[in-house]
């Protein structure tokens, strides 16, 4: 697998002192959709804008296809399309010319054959020549996405597409989106919904406070979403775990007063007979048990949380 | 140099200019025959002739120069300006493009406006007037000089420019009591002593100055001084310019 974008070790302070990203490293694989995954003010945006130019790292490096951003910055940014978060765009332009100075901007001939292919692969050809004033959000978004294309990127940011969006235009979205990675490009998109990152990323990033806290396979991370945990109080507190009990993914939480099993439902055995009859043979008396389902959202709100705690304690 | 670009920008921004072309053509032509109603003839027939030359074509350089001036500086400001406005800016920045073929493409449109500004009332002049031109050739270059350098200015003050009042504000406040007290419709000549020396700290009296002398052959300051002036101008924007694009200034966070 070849990867395209190289974030090294990216760093971004503010003018005002604000550290909105804290040293991530990240290779993004080509062909796959990656999405970013955090909370408002995460550092998602500044990620994305670092990386096509919009605003300047303070340390660390970005190279795409191997061109650094900043010394190779023209070979870098000719593979790179970007659509913002915010709509923008010239209201009195009709959608046709607005898409073809977007080509000419990087520097590219027209081409009206190339164009055509992306408002009809978008549905906007029937609206080429209408002002993009006189559009709704959706087709805004899409003219934006038909800019960002214009100049046939192989890297295609999205900043959080479907922010705001009704239910029926987000589907349309992902079947767009599902359409330019089977076309080949490399598709990087930020949202805070969850849902989303799971109907149509290929990996996860989780990103929050700055940090990238992890970068997954989608399907390992929903493998984790099967798992459930077996919640065990104990009469007494442990100090460690039992020699015995070494063989089962057991945590120890609550300063020892409760044990964690993580188990697979999706395995044959759980395993969960074998733990009590074992706690029951040291001797361990169980208070009571509970079981949950371990969700997304909770591996997300973990990881989130964690590092806060971590920093605190640093 | 990413000249397809270049010509993008230029492009854009033209065709803004071309599809109000009426409107570009009719106002100066208004304006300036406005001009030559109130000043020509109104005040015109008490002056009658300044330096051997009718008031009335006395008039049409510092005419001209007002225009250029003011239409440099809104068109470059505004161009520049109004991405920023509507936030469309973030293509600029991540197009494989640097800041000098932005200024190109922004600052090349809003001269040629400025130009086409120029020659329309040079042209509706010559219907009230009997111009004459004595160098041909330094008119030119003071007029493209004039166009090149105030569009630089109009592109810095853009960029600078957080909400429209402040776009507003240097033309208003500044380049407009400028212009017109630095003879666009007397000769400083005709000021009292101390005036005169206030007015050398003018720097609008160095290119008008200059920009008469190519018609009539009369200036109020030497030639080579005026040249030296509107040269210098150009390159001390050039210089902001330059800052602006290696510190981001107010572009790139
Ligand atoms: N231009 C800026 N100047 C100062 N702080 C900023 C600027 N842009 C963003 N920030 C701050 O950086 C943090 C990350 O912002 P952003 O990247 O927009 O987050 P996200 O896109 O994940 O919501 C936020 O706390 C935000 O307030
Ligand atoms: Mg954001």
């Amino acid at each position: 697998m070849t990867t395209i974008v190289e974030i090294d070790d990216l760093k971004k302070v503010y003018d005002g002192g604000f550290e909105a990203l804290k040293g991530g490293s990240l290779d993004i694989r080509e062909g796959e959709i990656l999405a970013l995954l955090g909370p408002n003010g995460a550092g998602k945006t500044t990620l994305i804008s670092t990386v096509c130019g919009i605003t300047n790292a303070t340390s660390g490096s970005v190279r795409v296809g191997g061109h650094d951003i900043v010394t190779d910055f023209r070979a870098a940014r000719a593979m790179i399309g970007l659509v913002p978060q915010e709509i923008s765009l010239e209201p009195f332009e009709t959608v046709i010319r607005a898409v073809r100075y977007s080509r000419g901007l990087f520097g590219c001939k027209r081409d009206d054959a190339h164009i055509e292919k992306v408002l009809r692969d978008l549905s906007l050809w029937d609206k080429r020549n209408a002002k993009t004033m006189e559009l709704s959000g959706g087709m805004k978004r899409r003219v934006l996405i038909a800019k960002a294309l214009s100049h046939q990127p192989r890297v295609l940011f999205l900043d959080e597409p479907t922010a705001g969006v009704d239910v029926e235009l987000r589907r349309d979205m992902w079947k767009v989106v599902a359409e330019l990675k089977a076309s080949g490009v490399t598709i990087i998109l930020t949202t805070h919904y969850i849902e989303e990152a799971e109907a149509i990323a290929d990996r996860i990033g989780v990103i929050s406070g700055g940090q990238l806290l992890l970068v997954e396979e989608k399907d390992a991370l929903m493998q984790r979403l099967g798992q459930k945990q077996l919640c065990i109080e104990l009469q007494q507190s442990l100090n460690e775990l039992p020699e015995a009990l070494a063989d089962f993914d057991l945590d120890l939480c609550d300063d020892g007063a409760s044990l964690v099993y993580t188990y697979d439902t999706a395995a044959e055995r759980t395993g969960i007979a074998r733990l009590i009859a074992a706690l029951t043979a040291e001797g361990l008396n169980v208070r009571d048990i509970q079981t949950r389902q371990k969700s997304l959202e909770d591996i997300f709100v973990d990881l989130v949380h964690n590092t806060g705690n971590k920093e605190d304690a640093a | 140099m990413n000249w397809t670009a270049i010509a993008a920008i230029y492009k854009f921004e033209m065709a803004r200019f071309f599809r109000t072309l009426a409107q570009s053509f009719i106002s100066p032509v208004i304006s300036t025959s406005l001009y030559f109603v109130v000043f020509g003839a109104a005040i015109g027939s008490r002056i009658d002739q300044v330096e051997g030359v009718s008031y009335g074509a006395f008039i049409v350089p510092g005419l001209v120069m007002l225009s250029v001036i003011t239409q440099a500086i809104s068109n470059a400001s505004f161009g520049i300006y109004f991405p920023k406005f509507i936030g469309t800016m973030y293509e600029f920045l991540s197009a494989p493009i640097n800041f000098l073929e932005i200024v190109m493409g922004f600052v090349g449109a809003a001269a040629t406006k400025a130009l086409f500004i120029g020659i329309v009332i040079l042209g509706t002049a010559a219907l009230f007037v009997d111009l004459q031109i004595a160098h041909p050739l330094a008119m030119l270059s003071f007029l493209l000089l004039t166009c090149l350098s105030f569009s630089l200015m109009g592109f810095i003050i853009g960029i600078w420019a957080s909400n429209f009042e402040q776009l507003q504000l240097v033309p208003l406040l500044v380049v407009t009591p400028l212009i017109f007290l630095g003879g666009a419709f007397y000769s400083i000549s005709m000021l009292p002593p101390f005036w005169q020396t206030v007015a050398l700290f003018n720097p609008v009296v160095y290119l008008i100055s200059g920009f008469r002398w190519s018609f009539y052959g009369l200036a109020d300051v030497p030639i080579f001084v005026s040249l030296l002036a509107i040269g210098g101008f150009t390159v001390i924007c050039m210089g902001v310019i330059w800052w602006i694009f290696r510190t981001g200034w107010r572009i790139r966070a």
